[in-house]
Protein backbone atom coordinates (compact mmCIF):
# COMPACT_ATOMS: atom_id res chain seq x y z
CA UNK A 1 0.00 0.00 0.00
CA UNK A 2 2.34 2.24 -0.96
CA UNK A 3 0.72 4.42 -3.37
CA UNK A 4 -2.53 5.56 -2.17
CA UNK A 5 -5.14 5.29 -4.84
CA UNK A 6 -8.97 6.64 -3.98
CA UNK A 7 -11.63 4.98 -2.36
CA UNK A 8 -13.46 6.34 -6.30
CA UNK A 9 -10.57 4.72 -7.97
CA UNK A 10 -10.54 1.16 -6.22
CA UNK A 11 -14.11 0.96 -6.39
CA UNK A 12 -14.38 1.87 -10.66
CA UNK A 13 -11.55 -0.94 -11.02
CA UNK A 14 -14.26 -3.46 -9.04
CA UNK A 15 -15.43 -5.94 -11.32
CA UNK A 16 -11.65 -6.35 -12.74
CA UNK A 17 -10.13 -6.41 -9.53
CA UNK A 18 -13.12 -9.31 -8.81
CA UNK A 19 -12.81 -10.96 -11.84
CA UNK A 20 -9.05 -11.50 -11.20
CA UNK A 21 -9.31 -12.73 -8.25
CA UNK A 22 -11.97 -15.16 -7.86
CA UNK A 23 -10.72 -16.53 -11.51
CA UNK A 24 -14.46 -16.96 -12.54
CA UNK A 25 -16.35 -15.26 -15.37
CA UNK A 26 -19.34 -14.28 -14.18
CA UNK A 27 -20.41 -12.11 -17.29
CA UNK A 28 -20.89 -16.19 -19.17
CA UNK A 29 -23.63 -17.02 -16.99
CA UNK A 30 -25.56 -14.25 -17.55
CA UNK A 31 -29.37 -14.66 -19.08
CA UNK A 32 -32.40 -12.42 -20.14
CA UNK A 33 -32.54 -8.85 -18.20
CA UNK A 34 -31.46 -10.06 -14.97
CA UNK A 35 -31.39 -13.39 -14.73
CA UNK A 36 -28.24 -15.80 -14.59
CA UNK A 37 -27.70 -19.53 -14.72
CA UNK A 38 -27.51 -20.46 -11.45
CA UNK A 39 -26.98 -24.44 -11.45
CA UNK A 40 -24.57 -23.55 -14.38
CA UNK A 41 -22.76 -21.63 -11.87
CA UNK A 42 -22.21 -23.96 -9.22
CA UNK A 43 -22.07 -27.60 -11.59
CA UNK A 44 -18.78 -25.53 -13.27
CA UNK A 45 -16.72 -25.31 -10.71
CA UNK A 46 -16.56 -29.61 -11.05
CA UNK A 47 -17.62 -30.24 -7.88
CA UNK A 48 -20.46 -32.77 -6.73
CA UNK A 49 -20.92 -33.90 -3.09
CA UNK A 50 -18.19 -36.49 -3.37
CA UNK A 51 -15.45 -34.92 -4.86
CA UNK A 52 -15.96 -31.97 -2.48
CA UNK A 53 -15.85 -34.77 0.56
CA UNK A 54 -12.46 -36.09 -1.05
CA UNK A 55 -11.07 -32.74 -0.47
CA UNK A 56 -12.10 -31.97 2.65
CA UNK A 57 -11.33 -35.28 3.51
CA UNK A 58 -7.67 -34.61 3.20
CA UNK A 59 -7.49 -31.94 5.72
CA UNK A 60 -9.85 -33.49 8.40
CA UNK A 61 -12.88 -31.58 7.53
CA UNK A 62 -16.31 -33.14 8.23
CA UNK A 63 -17.17 -35.94 9.58
CA UNK A 64 -18.35 -34.72 12.56
CA UNK A 65 -20.13 -36.51 15.19
CA UNK A 66 -24.08 -35.83 15.59
CA UNK A 67 -25.73 -35.48 19.44
CA UNK A 68 -28.50 -36.33 21.19
CA UNK A 69 -29.29 -33.45 23.09
CA UNK A 70 -31.37 -36.10 25.60
CA UNK A 71 -31.95 -33.96 28.61
CA UNK A 72 -32.98 -30.46 26.49
CA UNK A 73 -35.12 -32.54 24.70
CA UNK A 74 -36.48 -34.20 28.28
CA UNK A 75 -36.61 -30.48 29.76
CA UNK A 76 -38.90 -29.56 26.15
CA UNK A 77 -41.23 -32.42 26.74
CA UNK A 78 -41.95 -31.16 30.78
CA UNK A 79 -43.42 -27.56 28.89
CA UNK A 80 -44.95 -29.50 25.74
CA UNK A 81 -48.53 -31.00 26.04
CA UNK A 82 -48.60 -34.53 26.34
CA UNK A 83 -47.13 -36.15 23.30
CA UNK A 84 -45.26 -33.38 21.83
CA UNK A 85 -41.92 -32.72 22.39
CA UNK A 86 -39.44 -33.67 19.49
CA UNK A 87 -36.13 -35.06 19.72
CA UNK A 88 -33.58 -32.61 19.58
CA UNK A 89 -30.00 -33.70 17.70
CA UNK A 90 -27.07 -31.34 16.89
CA UNK A 91 -24.22 -31.56 14.59
CA UNK A 92 -20.50 -31.09 16.22
CA UNK A 93 -19.34 -28.66 13.76
CA UNK A 94 -17.14 -27.70 16.43
CA UNK A 95 -14.99 -30.81 15.81
CA UNK A 96 -13.63 -29.42 12.46
CA UNK A 97 -9.84 -28.48 12.29
CA UNK A 98 -10.34 -24.60 13.31
CA UNK A 99 -13.45 -25.11 15.03
CA UNK A 100 -16.40 -24.49 13.03
CA UNK A 101 -18.75 -25.46 10.04
CA UNK A 102 -16.76 -22.33 7.90
CA UNK A 103 -14.01 -25.22 7.23
CA UNK A 104 -16.46 -26.57 5.11
CA UNK A 105 -16.79 -23.30 3.09
CA UNK A 106 -12.69 -22.61 2.84
CA UNK A 107 -11.74 -26.24 1.93
CA UNK A 108 -13.08 -25.68 -1.58
CA UNK A 109 -11.68 -22.08 -2.08
CA UNK A 110 -8.17 -22.61 -0.74
CA UNK A 111 -7.66 -25.44 -2.65
CA UNK A 112 -8.93 -23.91 -5.97
CA UNK A 113 -6.54 -21.08 -4.84
CA UNK A 114 -3.67 -23.72 -4.77
CA UNK A 115 -4.53 -25.76 -7.90
CA UNK A 116 -4.86 -22.54 -10.18
CA UNK A 117 -1.30 -21.14 -8.79
CA UNK A 118 -2.60 -18.28 -7.30
CA UNK A 119 0.25 -16.96 -4.57
CA UNK A 120 -2.00 -16.56 -1.87
CA UNK A 121 -5.52 -16.48 -0.29
CA UNK A 122 -7.23 -13.54 1.08
CA UNK A 123 -10.73 -12.84 2.75
CA UNK A 124 -12.69 -10.32 4.22
CA UNK A 125 -14.53 -11.68 7.29
CA UNK A 126 -14.48 -10.81 10.97
CA UNK A 127 -16.26 -14.01 11.52
CA UNK A 128 -14.95 -18.17 12.01
CA UNK A 129 -14.13 -17.90 8.43
CA UNK A 130 -11.32 -15.82 8.37
CA UNK A 131 -9.85 -18.68 10.83
CA UNK A 132 -11.23 -20.89 8.41
CA UNK A 133 -9.45 -19.44 5.46
CA UNK A 134 -6.39 -19.30 7.44
CA UNK A 135 -6.02 -22.68 9.19
CA UNK A 136 -6.96 -24.57 5.46
CA UNK A 137 -4.14 -21.87 3.67
CA UNK A 138 -1.50 -22.92 6.42
CA UNK A 139 -1.82 -26.78 5.29
CA UNK A 140 -1.53 -25.97 2.16
CA UNK A 141 1.35 -24.10 2.38
CA UNK A 142 -0.19 -20.69 1.24
CA UNK A 143 0.24 -17.26 2.68
CA UNK A 144 -3.03 -15.93 3.77
CA UNK A 145 -4.59 -12.44 4.82
CA UNK A 146 -7.81 -11.60 6.52
CA UNK A 147 -9.70 -8.27 6.57
CA UNK A 148 -11.20 -7.53 10.01
CA UNK A 149 -14.00 -4.54 10.80
CA UNK A 150 -12.64 -5.15 14.32
CA UNK A 151 -12.85 -1.96 16.64
CA UNK A 152 -14.45 0.93 17.03
CA UNK A 153 -13.50 4.52 17.06
CA UNK A 154 -12.75 4.07 20.83
CA UNK A 155 -10.48 2.07 19.62
CA UNK A 156 -12.73 -0.92 22.00
CA UNK A 157 -12.69 -3.91 20.22
CA UNK A 158 -15.64 -6.45 19.96
CA UNK A 159 -14.35 -9.17 22.15
CA UNK A 160 -15.07 -12.27 19.89
CA UNK A 161 -14.17 -10.74 16.57
CA UNK A 162 -10.67 -9.96 18.72
CA UNK A 163 -10.27 -14.09 19.45
CA UNK A 164 -10.83 -14.32 15.74
CA UNK A 165 -7.76 -12.25 14.88
CA UNK A 166 -5.96 -14.25 17.96
CA UNK A 167 -6.74 -17.23 16.10
CA UNK A 168 -5.87 -16.28 12.39
CA UNK A 169 -2.47 -14.92 13.87
CA UNK A 170 -2.00 -18.16 15.30
CA UNK A 171 -2.19 -19.78 12.25
CA UNK A 172 0.17 -17.54 10.65
CA UNK A 173 -2.18 -15.73 8.79
CA UNK A 174 -2.00 -11.44 8.46
CA UNK A 175 -4.86 -9.60 9.57
CA UNK A 176 -5.80 -5.93 8.96
CA UNK A 177 -8.12 -5.05 11.27
CA UNK A 178 -9.81 -1.91 10.45
CA UNK A 179 -12.16 0.49 12.11
CA UNK A 180 -16.34 0.27 11.79
CA UNK A 181 -17.70 0.89 8.16
CA UNK A 182 -18.46 -0.30 4.77
CA UNK A 183 -15.16 0.90 3.27
CA UNK A 184 -13.88 -2.41 4.50
CA UNK A 185 -14.14 -3.71 0.57
CA UNK A 186 -12.12 -0.63 -0.61
CA UNK A 187 -9.44 -2.13 1.76
CA UNK A 188 -9.50 -5.43 0.33
CA UNK A 189 -9.85 -4.72 -3.02
CA UNK A 190 -6.31 -2.73 -2.67
CA UNK A 191 -5.07 -5.83 -0.68
CA UNK A 192 -6.32 -7.87 -3.79
CA UNK A 193 -4.95 -5.59 -6.31
CA UNK A 194 -1.71 -5.45 -4.74
CA UNK A 195 -1.23 -9.29 -3.71
CA UNK A 196 -2.74 -10.89 -6.54
CA UNK A 197 -4.61 -13.54 -4.11
CA UNK A 198 -7.26 -15.62 -4.71
CA UNK A 199 -10.33 -14.05 -3.17
CA UNK A 200 -11.85 -16.45 -0.78
CA UNK A 201 -15.40 -15.22 -0.74
CA UNK A 202 -18.15 -16.94 1.37
CA UNK A 203 -20.06 -15.96 -1.10
CA UNK A 204 -18.66 -18.17 -4.38
CA UNK A 205 -19.57 -21.44 -5.74
CA UNK A 206 -17.17 -23.26 -3.80
CA UNK A 207 -17.97 -22.06 -0.71
CA UNK A 208 -21.58 -22.91 -1.38
CA UNK A 209 -20.71 -26.31 -2.19
CA UNK A 210 -18.04 -26.78 0.58
CA UNK A 211 -21.60 -26.79 2.85
CA UNK A 212 -23.41 -29.25 0.63
CA UNK A 213 -21.19 -32.16 2.61
CA UNK A 214 -23.09 -30.82 5.85
CA UNK A 215 -26.27 -31.44 4.82
CA UNK A 216 -25.45 -34.52 2.91
CA UNK A 217 -23.74 -36.13 6.13
CA UNK A 218 -25.94 -34.98 8.27
CA UNK A 219 -29.74 -36.63 6.40
CA UNK A 220 -27.42 -39.80 6.78
CA UNK A 221 -26.95 -39.44 10.14
CA UNK A 222 -30.01 -39.24 11.34
CA UNK A 223 -31.16 -42.09 9.00
CA UNK A 224 -28.52 -44.35 10.37
CA UNK A 225 -29.40 -43.82 13.86
CA UNK A 226 -33.14 -43.57 13.51
CA UNK A 227 -34.41 -44.65 10.79
CA UNK A 228 -35.25 -42.03 8.70
CA UNK A 229 -34.63 -38.51 7.82
CA UNK A 230 -34.85 -35.27 9.93
CA UNK A 231 -38.58 -33.52 9.78
CA UNK A 232 -36.77 -30.21 10.52
CA UNK A 233 -33.32 -28.52 10.37
CA UNK A 234 -32.82 -25.78 11.68
CA UNK A 235 -29.52 -23.45 10.53
CA UNK A 236 -28.44 -20.31 11.98
CA UNK A 237 -28.79 -17.38 9.19
CA UNK A 238 -26.81 -14.57 8.13
CA UNK A 239 -25.46 -14.08 4.77
CA UNK A 240 -27.81 -17.09 3.29
CA UNK A 241 -24.52 -19.65 2.61
CA UNK A 242 -25.45 -21.73 5.55
CA UNK A 243 -29.08 -22.00 4.57
CA UNK A 244 -28.44 -23.02 0.81
CA UNK A 245 -25.53 -25.42 1.09
CA UNK A 246 -27.12 -27.32 4.11
CA UNK A 247 -30.46 -27.38 1.89
CA UNK A 248 -28.54 -28.58 -1.07
CA UNK A 249 -26.93 -31.13 1.01
CA UNK A 250 -30.24 -32.32 2.31
CA UNK A 251 -31.78 -32.68 -1.51
CA UNK A 252 -28.66 -34.52 -2.72
CA UNK A 253 -29.45 -36.85 0.05
CA UNK A 254 -32.93 -37.47 -0.93
CA UNK A 255 -34.24 -35.64 2.34
CA UNK A 256 -36.90 -33.74 -0.12
CA UNK A 257 -39.44 -33.43 2.51
CA UNK A 258 -37.23 -32.24 5.29
CA UNK A 259 -38.23 -28.69 6.28
CA UNK A 260 -35.60 -26.17 6.07
CA UNK A 261 -35.97 -23.24 8.60
CA UNK A 262 -33.48 -20.22 8.73
CA UNK A 263 -32.58 -18.79 12.35
CA UNK A 264 -31.45 -15.39 13.37
CA UNK A 265 -31.27 -13.41 16.18
CA UNK A 266 -33.01 -10.52 16.28
CA UNK A 267 -31.04 -7.36 16.01
CA UNK A 268 -34.11 -4.78 14.76
CA UNK A 269 -32.77 -1.29 15.31
CA UNK A 270 -29.43 -1.64 15.40
CA UNK A 271 -27.32 0.11 12.45
CA UNK A 272 -25.10 -2.57 10.67
CA UNK A 273 -22.94 0.34 9.39
CA UNK A 274 -22.82 2.32 12.73
CA UNK A 275 -19.63 3.21 14.60
CA UNK A 276 -21.87 3.42 17.83
CA UNK A 277 -24.00 0.48 17.48
CA UNK A 278 -21.08 -1.94 16.43
CA UNK A 279 -20.37 -2.80 20.14
CA UNK A 280 -24.04 -3.25 21.27
CA UNK A 281 -25.02 -5.68 19.16
CA UNK A 282 -24.29 -8.60 21.29
CA UNK A 283 -23.80 -10.82 18.42
CA UNK A 284 -21.36 -10.71 15.65
CA UNK A 285 -23.15 -13.17 12.89
CA UNK A 286 -26.24 -15.26 12.75
CA UNK A 287 -28.43 -12.06 13.52
CA UNK A 288 -31.50 -10.17 11.21
CA UNK A 289 -28.30 -6.99 10.76
CA UNK A 290 -27.26 -9.68 7.54
CA UNK A 291 -30.27 -12.09 7.51
CA UNK A 292 -32.60 -9.63 6.36
CA UNK A 293 -30.76 -7.74 3.66
CA UNK A 294 -29.05 -10.87 2.46
CA UNK A 295 -32.09 -13.06 1.93
CA UNK A 296 -33.63 -9.65 -0.01
CA UNK A 297 -30.76 -9.06 -2.09
CA UNK A 298 -27.97 -11.88 -1.89
CA UNK A 299 -26.05 -10.04 -4.46
CA UNK A 300 -25.27 -7.01 -2.43
CA UNK A 301 -22.14 -9.62 -1.68
CA UNK A 302 -18.32 -9.28 -2.47
CA UNK A 303 -18.62 -10.91 -5.78
CA UNK A 304 -20.95 -10.12 -8.59
CA UNK A 305 -23.39 -13.67 -8.40
CA UNK A 306 -23.65 -14.79 -4.93
CA UNK A 307 -24.03 -18.38 -4.81
CA UNK A 308 -25.81 -18.19 -1.25
CA UNK A 309 -29.66 -17.54 -2.36
CA UNK A 310 -31.59 -18.36 0.89
CA UNK A 311 -34.90 -17.64 -0.26
CA UNK A 312 -34.83 -20.53 -3.23
CA UNK A 313 -34.16 -22.84 0.02
CA UNK A 314 -36.01 -21.42 2.85
CA UNK A 315 -39.37 -23.62 4.23
CA UNK A 316 -38.94 -20.84 7.53
CA UNK A 317 -37.19 -18.05 8.97
CA UNK A 318 -37.89 -17.10 12.80
CA UNK A 319 -36.17 -15.22 15.23
CA UNK A 320 -35.10 -15.62 18.27
CA UNK A 321 -33.91 -12.87 21.30
CA UNK A 322 -30.60 -12.41 22.30
CA UNK A 323 -31.68 -13.02 26.31
CA UNK A 324 -33.01 -16.31 24.72
CA UNK A 325 -29.55 -17.51 22.77
CA UNK A 326 -27.70 -16.66 26.23
CA UNK A 327 -30.11 -18.65 28.20
CA UNK A 328 -30.00 -21.62 26.04
CA UNK A 329 -26.22 -21.30 25.24
CA UNK A 330 -25.94 -22.12 29.25
CA UNK A 331 -28.24 -25.11 29.05
CA UNK A 332 -26.37 -26.52 26.19
CA UNK A 333 -23.30 -26.59 28.65
CA UNK A 334 -25.23 -27.61 32.24
CA UNK A 335 -27.58 -29.94 30.95
CA UNK A 336 -25.57 -31.54 28.08
CA UNK A 337 -21.98 -30.62 28.76
CA UNK A 338 -21.07 -28.92 25.77
CA UNK A 339 -19.43 -25.96 25.82
CA UNK A 340 -20.43 -24.17 22.58
CA UNK A 341 -21.32 -21.22 20.23
CA UNK A 342 -22.41 -18.26 20.01
CA UNK A 343 -23.63 -18.94 16.36
CA UNK A 344 -25.71 -22.29 16.61
CA UNK A 345 -27.20 -21.24 19.81
CA UNK A 346 -29.39 -19.25 17.65
CA UNK A 347 -30.95 -22.34 15.80
CA UNK A 348 -30.92 -24.16 19.20
CA UNK A 349 -33.17 -21.72 21.00
CA UNK A 350 -35.57 -21.94 17.86
CA UNK A 351 -35.34 -25.68 18.06
CA UNK A 352 -36.27 -25.37 21.50
CA UNK A 353 -39.29 -23.64 21.04
CA UNK A 354 -39.92 -25.65 17.80
CA UNK A 355 -39.85 -29.05 19.09
CA UNK A 356 -42.68 -28.02 21.66
CA UNK A 357 -44.97 -27.52 18.90
CA UNK A 358 -43.97 -31.26 16.73
CA UNK A 359 -44.99 -34.45 18.03
CA UNK A 360 -42.03 -36.39 20.01
CA UNK A 361 -41.53 -39.03 17.20
CA UNK A 362 -40.47 -36.09 14.79
CA UNK A 363 -36.21 -34.96 15.10
CA UNK A 364 -35.35 -31.43 14.92
CA UNK A 365 -31.54 -31.21 14.19
CA UNK A 366 -29.40 -28.19 14.68
CA UNK A 367 -26.78 -28.50 12.21
CA UNK A 368 -23.78 -26.44 13.34
CA UNK A 369 -22.15 -26.13 16.98
CA UNK A 370 -19.07 -23.60 17.47
CA UNK A 371 -16.08 -23.50 19.38
CA UNK A 372 -16.08 -21.37 22.54
CA UNK A 373 -13.55 -19.69 24.67
CA UNK A 374 -12.04 -16.37 25.37
CA UNK A 375 -13.91 -13.30 24.00
CA UNK A 376 -16.89 -15.76 22.27
CA UNK A 377 -18.46 -16.26 25.25
CA UNK A 378 -21.94 -14.38 26.98
CA UNK A 379 -19.74 -13.98 29.92
CA UNK A 380 -17.58 -11.48 27.32
CA UNK A 381 -20.83 -10.68 25.71
CA UNK A 382 -22.18 -9.66 28.44
CA UNK A 383 -20.01 -7.91 30.74
CA UNK A 384 -19.01 -5.81 27.53
CA UNK A 385 -22.78 -5.14 27.23
CA UNK A 386 -22.59 -3.75 31.28
CA UNK A 387 -19.85 -1.72 30.34
CA UNK A 388 -21.40 0.11 27.81
CA UNK A 389 -24.51 0.46 29.92
CA UNK A 390 -26.76 -2.01 28.10
CA UNK A 391 -29.52 -3.23 31.13
CA UNK A 392 -29.30 -6.78 31.96
CA UNK A 393 -31.95 -8.68 33.37
CA UNK A 394 -34.06 -11.45 34.11
CA UNK A 395 -37.33 -11.41 32.88
CA UNK A 396 -39.45 -11.84 30.08
CA UNK A 397 -38.05 -12.06 26.74
CA UNK A 398 -40.25 -10.50 25.07
CA UNK A 399 -39.14 -7.11 26.30
CA UNK A 400 -35.73 -7.30 25.03
CA UNK A 401 -34.44 -4.45 23.12
CA UNK A 402 -31.09 -4.80 21.00
CA UNK A 403 -28.33 -1.85 22.33
CA UNK A 404 -30.62 -1.20 25.50
CA UNK A 405 -31.94 -4.11 27.28
CA UNK A 406 -30.88 -8.52 27.21
CA UNK A 407 -33.37 -9.92 29.00
CA UNK A 408 -32.50 -13.41 29.75
CA UNK A 409 -35.36 -15.54 30.29
CA UNK A 410 -36.76 -16.60 33.84
CA UNK A 411 -38.01 -20.11 32.48
CA UNK A 412 -37.22 -21.99 29.89
CA UNK A 413 -41.21 -22.19 28.56
CA UNK A 414 -40.62 -18.06 27.48
CA UNK A 415 -38.47 -19.56 24.89
CA UNK A 416 -40.30 -18.37 21.67
CA UNK A 417 -39.98 -18.04 17.72
CA UNK A 418 -41.20 -15.06 15.97
CA UNK A 419 -41.92 -15.72 12.25
CA UNK A 420 -40.57 -13.72 10.01
CA UNK A 421 -43.24 -13.48 7.06
CA UNK A 422 -41.40 -15.03 4.41
CA UNK A 423 -44.06 -13.40 1.61
CA UNK A 424 -42.71 -9.95 2.83
CA UNK A 425 -39.07 -10.96 2.18
CA UNK A 426 -40.06 -12.24 -1.51
CA UNK A 427 -41.91 -8.98 -2.13
CA UNK A 428 -38.68 -6.87 -1.21
CA UNK A 429 -36.75 -9.23 -3.59
CA UNK A 430 -39.08 -8.70 -6.03
CA UNK A 431 -38.27 -4.89 -5.54
CA UNK A 432 -34.43 -5.00 -5.59
CA UNK A 433 -34.82 -6.98 -8.55
CA UNK A 434 -36.55 -4.47 -10.79
CA UNK A 435 -34.04 -2.03 -9.33
CA UNK A 436 -31.06 -3.61 -10.49
CA UNK A 437 -32.89 -3.83 -14.30
CA UNK A 438 -31.22 -1.54 -16.39
CA UNK A 439 -33.33 1.09 -17.68
CA UNK A 440 -33.40 0.40 -21.44
CA UNK A 441 -34.40 -3.71 -20.46
CA UNK A 442 -37.69 -5.19 -20.36
CA UNK A 443 -38.45 -8.73 -18.78
CA UNK A 444 -38.19 -11.46 -20.61
CA UNK A 445 -39.43 -15.49 -19.80
CA UNK A 446 -36.32 -16.12 -18.90
CA UNK A 447 -36.04 -13.34 -16.05
CA UNK A 448 -39.83 -14.45 -15.28
CA UNK A 449 -38.45 -17.92 -14.45
CA UNK A 450 -35.50 -16.69 -13.13
CA UNK A 451 -37.53 -14.37 -10.53
CA UNK A 452 -39.83 -17.12 -9.97
CA UNK A 453 -37.36 -19.72 -8.51
CA UNK A 454 -35.18 -17.41 -6.93
CA UNK A 455 -38.60 -16.96 -4.47
CA UNK A 456 -39.88 -20.05 -4.98
CA UNK A 457 -42.84 -18.75 -6.25
CA UNK A 458 -44.73 -18.98 -9.63
CA UNK A 459 -44.27 -16.76 -12.97
CA UNK A 460 -48.22 -15.82 -11.82
CA UNK A 461 -46.82 -14.66 -8.61
CA UNK A 462 -44.17 -12.44 -9.94
CA UNK A 463 -45.70 -10.65 -12.45
CA UNK A 464 -48.31 -10.01 -9.88
CA UNK A 465 -45.88 -8.37 -7.21
CA UNK A 466 -44.23 -6.48 -10.35
CA UNK A 467 -47.42 -5.22 -11.30
CA UNK A 468 -47.96 -4.16 -7.55
CA UNK A 469 -45.19 -2.51 -7.32
CA UNK A 470 -45.63 -0.56 -10.70
CA UNK A 471 -49.03 0.66 -9.59
CA UNK A 472 -47.25 1.78 -6.12
CA UNK A 473 -44.86 4.30 -7.84
CA UNK A 474 -46.80 5.15 -10.28
CA UNK B 1 14.50 10.53 23.73
CA UNK B 2 12.41 7.30 23.28
CA UNK B 3 13.82 3.93 22.82
CA UNK B 4 14.57 2.51 19.78
CA UNK B 5 13.09 -0.51 18.63
CA UNK B 6 15.40 -3.08 17.36
CA UNK B 7 14.81 -4.94 13.70
CA UNK B 8 12.57 -7.75 13.67
CA UNK B 9 10.14 -6.98 16.38
CA UNK B 10 6.94 -7.92 16.45
CA UNK B 11 5.07 -4.67 16.96
CA UNK B 12 1.33 -3.07 15.36
CA UNK B 13 1.39 -0.22 13.24
CA UNK B 14 -1.68 2.10 12.60
CA UNK B 15 -3.08 4.07 9.75
CA UNK B 16 -5.48 6.39 8.86
CA UNK B 17 -7.18 5.14 5.98
CA UNK B 18 -10.24 7.55 5.21
CA UNK B 19 -10.34 10.91 6.75
CA UNK B 20 -13.87 11.67 8.02
CA UNK B 21 -14.49 13.93 4.78
CA UNK B 22 -13.30 10.75 2.83
CA UNK B 23 -16.14 8.41 3.41
CA UNK B 24 -18.42 6.50 1.38
CA UNK B 25 -21.62 8.13 1.27
CA UNK B 26 -23.76 5.57 2.37
CA UNK B 27 -21.74 5.59 5.66
CA UNK B 28 -24.11 6.85 8.48
CA UNK B 29 -23.46 9.89 10.38
CA UNK B 30 -21.82 8.82 13.31
CA UNK B 31 -19.55 6.80 11.37
CA UNK B 32 -19.11 9.72 8.74
CA UNK B 33 -17.63 11.91 11.50
CA UNK B 34 -14.78 9.43 12.42
CA UNK B 35 -11.52 8.22 10.51
CA UNK B 36 -11.65 4.55 8.96
CA UNK B 37 -8.50 3.34 10.76
CA UNK B 38 -6.17 0.67 10.24
CA UNK B 39 -4.04 -1.67 12.49
CA UNK B 40 -1.67 -4.48 11.23
CA UNK B 41 0.82 -6.13 13.18
CA UNK B 42 4.19 -7.44 11.48
CA UNK B 43 7.75 -7.94 12.29
CA UNK B 44 9.51 -4.23 12.74
CA UNK B 45 11.68 -3.96 8.91
CA UNK B 46 13.98 -1.15 10.01
CA UNK B 47 14.48 -0.10 13.69
CA UNK B 48 11.91 2.54 14.91
CA UNK B 49 10.90 4.48 18.13
CA UNK B 50 7.16 4.21 19.54
CA UNK B 51 4.76 7.05 17.91
CA UNK B 52 7.25 7.74 14.91
CA UNK B 53 6.30 6.53 11.15
CA UNK B 54 7.72 2.87 10.57
CA UNK B 55 7.54 -0.10 8.30
CA UNK B 56 6.63 -3.77 9.01
CA UNK B 57 7.12 -7.02 7.20
CA UNK B 58 3.74 -8.99 7.98
CA UNK B 59 3.12 -12.74 7.97
CA UNK B 60 2.20 -13.18 4.42
CA UNK B 61 5.21 -10.69 3.23
CA UNK B 62 3.84 -7.73 2.50
CA UNK B 63 5.86 -4.21 3.56
CA UNK B 64 3.21 -1.87 5.25
CA UNK B 65 4.08 1.61 6.87
CA UNK B 66 2.23 3.36 9.67
CA UNK B 67 2.52 4.81 13.11
CA UNK B 68 4.77 2.39 15.62
CA UNK B 69 1.63 2.01 17.97
CA UNK B 70 2.73 -1.10 19.72
CA UNK B 71 5.47 -3.53 20.99
CA UNK B 72 4.39 -7.45 21.13
CA UNK B 73 0.63 -6.39 21.59
CA UNK B 74 -0.86 -8.28 23.99
CA UNK B 75 -3.99 -10.51 23.25
CA UNK B 76 -6.37 -8.97 26.12
CA UNK B 77 -9.70 -10.66 24.99
CA UNK B 78 -11.32 -12.99 27.69
CA UNK B 79 -14.36 -13.26 29.78
CA UNK B 80 -14.47 -11.06 32.92
CA UNK B 81 -16.39 -11.95 36.07
CA UNK B 82 -19.27 -14.58 36.21
CA UNK B 83 -22.96 -12.78 34.88
CA UNK B 84 -25.27 -13.13 37.89
CA UNK B 85 -27.89 -13.73 35.45
CA UNK B 86 -26.62 -16.72 33.96
CA UNK B 87 -25.13 -18.49 37.00
CA UNK B 88 -28.14 -19.72 38.41
CA UNK B 89 -29.86 -21.32 35.52
CA UNK B 90 -28.34 -24.36 35.51
CA UNK B 91 -30.09 -24.87 39.09
CA UNK B 92 -33.27 -23.94 37.87
CA UNK B 93 -33.28 -26.55 34.65
CA UNK B 94 -32.07 -29.40 36.88
CA UNK B 95 -34.78 -28.61 39.08
CA UNK B 96 -37.97 -28.42 37.12
CA UNK B 97 -35.95 -32.09 35.39
CA UNK B 98 -36.31 -33.54 38.68
CA UNK B 99 -39.61 -32.55 39.57
CA UNK B 100 -40.36 -34.54 36.73
CA UNK B 101 -38.51 -37.32 37.44
CA UNK B 102 -40.83 -37.14 40.74
CA UNK B 103 -44.00 -37.44 39.04
CA UNK B 104 -43.52 -40.72 36.92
Amino acid sequence: MTQEPSYQEIMAQRAEIMKTSVGLDYARYAQGALAFDYEGLLADTGYDIETACGVQRRTAVGHTPLVELENITELVRVMAEPGKGASIFVKDEAANPSGSFKDRRASLSVYEAKKRGYPGVAAATSGNYGAAVASQAAKLGLPCIIVQEAFDSQGLAQPEIAEKTRACEGYGAEVIRLSVGPELFYVFLRVLKETGYFNASLYTPFSILGIETLGYELAGQVKTLTGRFPDVVIATHAGGGNVTGTARGLRAAGAVDTQMMGASVDLSGLHMASDRDFNRKSFTTGHTGFSIPFTTWPDRADVPRNAARPLRYLDRFVSVTQGEVFYITQLLAELEGLQRGPAGNTSLAAAFAIARELDEDRIVVVQETEYTGAGKHPIAQLNLAKRLGIEVKRGDPRENKPGQRIVIPEHPAQIEVTDVDLDHLRRSYLRHALDSLPKDQALSEVDLEFLAAETRSSRDYVLEVIDEIHRKTR
Amino acid sequence: MTEQIAQGTWVEIHRIVLAPGERAPQVPEDTRSVPLEMRVKGFLAEPACLGEEAEIETPAGRRVRGKLVEVNPAYTHGFGPPIRELSTIGTEVRAILRKREGHR
